[in-house]
């Protein structure tokens, strides 16, 4: 794993985001604003798994409503987030723990987003309603917000 | 009292001294304002593009907002508290940064923006609430939109000190 940071990191795009003053700030920013649309369409259907928000609203419409948010969201994270990784790949990432654990709780939200969330969401409304709905909206909101809690603990670590 | 004198009175106060005294309170309150953001910023969005038509069009406008305002406010609140206390740590640092000066500026037009739309063609909303939304309904999500970006973009930029500190 550590070759793939060193290879990482001395590839053409950590230099050029490396050698650059202003590209890593530029590209964080955008990582933000990706941040934003991504928690807000995790959010809204979280929310209204559990009986806020959109509460008059099936929840099935709340999910096809968020789906091309959240997969907007996510491709401008990770198009964002390839070039910060790779600035400082082996030099800071792959020491930070933080950054470690930010990639399990991404893993962990994105298997649980894209699979069982997914069949909630998109499936029986009835059960949607239950608690199996707000349970699910729980576990999406605690795995998700590990993404952003740890995300910004990388820059403190 | 210029303002610079303020801020020097505020960077003196315990509650200012603690947070920058404190290892775990900085990167903890920056957490909750990030977080705060997604709330925030995540389903203004959605409002805004439910004004510009692209979503939810069979939700009506109002049922939207009923939907969507408390927890948007929600959001305003943490953000703002959160937002005051990051401010409150290192008021003189902020007070020179340029690119906080600009983010001041960009709240400002947002709340002037949202005050806009709300006095106006909000005030003729049974007019359109189900049917397409009108072209000042949409100026005011797509302008929503452009000035949050600008606030998130050198938001994240204060960090940096690229330029000498402003008087």
């Amino acid at each position: 794993m550590l070759t793939w940071f060193q290879w990482l990191e001395h590839s053409w795009l950590g230099t050029a985001v490396n050698n650059s003053l202003w590209a890593f700030a530029v590209i964080e920013a955008g990582h933000l604003l990706a941040l934003a649309v991504l928690g807000g369409a995790i959010l809204v259907v979280d929310l209204r798994l559990l009986g806020f928000g959109l509460k008059e609203e099936r929840v099935r419409y709340v999910g096809e409503t968020a789906q091309p948010w959240l997969i907007g969201g996510l491709t401008a994270a990770i198009v964002t987030g390839i070039p910060l990784l790779s600035s400082l790949a082996a030099g800071k990432y792959y020491v930070n723990g933080a950054f470690w654990m930010k990639m399990y709780f991404f893993i962990a939200a994105l298997i649980f987003t894209f699979t069982f969330r997914r069949a909630i969401v998109m499936g029986d409304d009835a059960r949607a309603n239950s608690h199996i709905g707000k349970i699910t909206g729980i576990v999406s909101v605690v795995l998700w917000s590990g993404v952003g809690i740890m995300g910004r603990g990388i820059g403190f670590y | 009292m210029s303002i610079l004198q303020i801020c020097e009175w505020i960077a003196n106060t315990s509650v200012s001294v603690g947070i920058r005294e404190s290892i775990w309170t900085y990167p903890i309150i920056e957490s909750v304002h990030v977080l705060g953001l997604t709330l925030f910023l995540g389903l203004l969005l959605l409002w805004d593009t439910r004004l510009l038509g692209f979503v939810l069009r069979r939700v009506p406008v109002s049922a939207l907002w009923r939907q969507l305002f408390p927890w948007i406010a929600f959001g305003a609140i943490i953000i703002t508290i959160s937002g005051t206390l990051l401010f409150w740590s290192d008021p003189v640092k902020f007070y020179g940064n340029v690119f906080f000066r600009i983010k001041l500026i960009a709240l400002l037009l947002a709340a002037a923006n949202a005050a806009a739309y709300h006095l106006g063609i909000e005030r003729k909303l049974v007019e359109w609430d189900t049917a397409n939304t009108p072209r000042a309904a949409k100026i005011a999500g797509a302008t929503s939109i452009a000035v949050w970006t600008v606030v998130v973009v050198v938001g994240r930029l204060i960090a940096y000190n690229w330029f000498p500190p402003l008087a």
